[in-house]
């Protein structure tokens, strides 16, 4: 059972396009890479650079593979400031804008996949309604929306509280402005699905409609969420980046990539180019190889657009 | 047609009052705006008479109708951050943002179709490839890493072109403008670039494709048969039939000029509406965000408003009554 599963995974179009593309296979690499940077960041890191304990002052400003003048300290891509190691605020920040990036998209799939099945399924006015709002938001940039609901949310939270909450409300905020996606396509989707047999039968025979919604069309409106989940999640990590740069996401205790390239903009005129390059370098490669990576998928799972 | 353009104007004008009544809501529960304006050294007296004079004591119903007639005169009370009439706020940023989407704008066309034309005619040479890679390239990044790289290589490696604000500029009227000065026009260059990339490689993948489209059409073939010069059957006989969906999308992406502006204008620490908006944020400051909100709604709404009508005077197959509903 398990072996047919691998041979046959080993033999599929999917894997064949994959091994085709030598741009899919860079990008996978590249985005593997830092996904692992990520999620091993606190064993990988140096230090931990947010506790205060672990920072020497003295250390500020260091260039990149140069000792520093007073410690003799060495960074591979220089300190800040506060003597905190580049190289580890970097994977620290790419542990949060993949988080963010990661539970905004699974938020925007969840609200637009329910949204999508229910408009679909149950039509009616709460259908007719659910599309009229995705419609009106469709006309506002996602960015725009996105900076308004994080406003909103942030005139809401005490003051005291804004800090820690702020990661919550990016998430919010860029998942509310990404579900209309998902919401049209599995709409449509369940529209096709809904007059097919199996679905008649299930209603038969008396299954309560959200069963039939979650246990019989779900599993069929899948395919195409999977691809805009993947687009999405590109589109994500950069409205993330966009708002923590414009200083309205992470705050500065908790910096994204964003937030960092922020920071070092401050830096750039006095010479320290280490503090915003690298974290920029990072956000690119980043931004790149999701998105070609998105690209491909959208191809190599479409095969009518090939 | 009639019926749909009312039905039509009759939606734009239910969403800009849901768009207010969101606007409104936010005003009126979002924080006490007291706290965000006085110190802690304020007497009870000097806040309650503040109070007043913003209106905050009123009932629901009368701040809210308040809200409204205000609001269709242009007035979207004081700003809680700059302690000014908000519409004096917007009216001075205005031109600083309305030129550099336009300069923006004029870039993307002028750019998007030249460089669109060339990349279809030589489809196959190598400067044409390298452009569409690099095209790709630039869509895939977010505006604000555009900027700040394009920063670092001119301003700090090569010092060439300023890296913030405006320059000097000339007031004429109630209109300042940076076009008339040396330092004004510098400044507009890598803010202008940086706005207009997204909106120049999507005209230009939309030329190409669509000269593409054109160039395998029999009247080109005539035309070469005819023994026409080759710039003369580009420009003239090509391109022309390009055009129509090059300028409807281009219209669709007037309200994104303005609206990614906000991020350029950060980026260069531009001093246009943009910035205002991302402040007020920053700052809680409830009217500016409320005027803004109303102000990018009308925007958007009246270019979506104009598209959809000129579609459907354009294209007769909308005029079917069932296609309209559904519409």
């Amino acid at each position: 059972m398990i072996k047919s599963t691998i041979t046959r995974t080993l033999d599929s179009d999917f894997l064949w396009s994959f091994r085709r593309s030598k741009l899919a296979m860079g990008s996978f690499v590249v985005v593997f890479l830092l996904l692992a940077g990520a999620l091993f960041s606190p064993f990988i890191a140096t230090h931990n650079p947010y506790d205060m304990t672990t920072l020497n002052l003295m250390n500020g400003f260091s260039a990149p593979m140069e000792p520093n003048a007073f410690t003799g300290d060495q960074f591979w891509l220089g300190s800040d400031g506060q003597g905190r190691d580049i190289f580890s605020t970097i994977l620290y920040g790419l542990r949060l804008s993949l988080f963010v990036g990661f539970m905004a998209v699974a938020f925007a799939l969840v609200l637009g996949v329910s949204m999508g099945l229910i408009a679909g399924y149950v039509g009616g006015w709460i259908g007719a309604t659910i599309m009229r709002i995705a419609d009106v938001q469709l006309t506002f940039p996602a960015i725009l929306v996105a900076m308004l609901i994080f406003g909103i949310a942030k005139g809401i939270t005490p003051v005291d509280m804004r800090e820690e909450m702020a990661i919550w409300v990016l998430i919010l905020a860029i998942g509310l402005s990404d579900w209309v996606q998902f919401a049209r396509v599995v709409r449509g989707a369940t529209l096709v699905e809904k007059n097919k047999e199996y679905v008649q039968a299930a209603r038969l025979i008396g299954r309560h409609p959200a069963f039939i919604m979650i246990r019989h069309i779900l599993p069929n409106v899948l395919g195409p969420v999977m691809v805009i989940a993947t687009i999405s999640l590109a589109l994500a990590i950069i409205a993330e980046a966009t708002l923590s740069y414009l200083g309205v996401g992470a705050p500065v205790t908790q910096p994204s990539l964003g937030t960092l390239i922020r920071i070092g903009q401050g830096f750039l005129f006095s010479g320290e180019w280490w503090i915003l390059l690298f974290p920029a370098l990072t956000l690119l490669a980043l931004a790149l190889s999701v998105n070609l990576l998105g690209d491909w998928l959208r191809d190599a799972l479409n095969p009518r657009l090939r | 047609m009639f019926a749909y353009a009312i039905r039509r104007i009759i939606q734009s004008i239910v969403v800009l009052l849901v768009v207010g009544l969101v606007a409104f809501a936010m005003f009126r529960f979002m924080g006490d705006p007291i706290d965000n304006m006085v110190g802690q050294e304020r007497s009870t007296v000097d806040i309650e008479r503040l109070r007043g004079e913003l209106g905050l004591n009123d009932p629901f119903v009368v701040q809210y109708f308040n809200f409204l007639n205000n609001a269709a005169r242009g007035n979207f009370g004081i700003s809680y951050q700059q302690s000014r009439p908000v519409f004096d706020i917007l009216l001075e940023r205005a031109p600083a943002t309305l030129e550099l989407a336009g300069v923006s704008g004029l870039l993307a066309i002028l750019i998007g179709i030249v460089l669109g034309v060339f990349t279809a005619i030589r489809r196959d040479g190598l400067a044409a490839n390298t452009i569409m890679v690099v095209s790709l390239i630039g869509v895939s990044l977010p505006t604000f890493l555009i900027g700040v790289l394009l920063i670092y290589l001119f301003s700090v490696e090569l010092d060439l072109l300023p890296s913030f604000g405006r320059g000097e500029v000339v007031k004429i009227g109630g209109w300042s403008t940076g076009f008339l000065t040396v330092s004004g026009l510098k400044a507009l260059v890598l803010p202008a670039i940086t706005l207009g990339l997204y909106q120049m490689t999507l005209i230009m993948r939309l030329v190409r494709s669509e000269m593409l489209e054109v160039l395998r059409q029999d009247y080109v073939r005539f035309a070469r048969a005819r023994g026409l010069p080759e710039k003369l059957i580009y420009f003239r006989h090509a391109l022309k039939n390009t055009l129509i969906p090059v300028l409807t999308v281009t219209g669709l992406q007037l309200g994104s000029i303005i609206a990614f502006a906000i991020v350029t204008e950060t980026v260069f620490q531009w001093p246009g509406i943009g910035l205002l908006f991302v402040n007020a944020i920053q700052f809680v400051d409830i009217p500016v965000m409320a005027a803004y909100l109303m102000m990018i709604s009308v925007l958007f709404v009246c270019i979506n408003l104009v598209v959809d009508l000129l579609y459907f005077a354009v294209d007769p197959r909308l005029r079917d009554d069932n296609a309209a509903v559904k519409i």
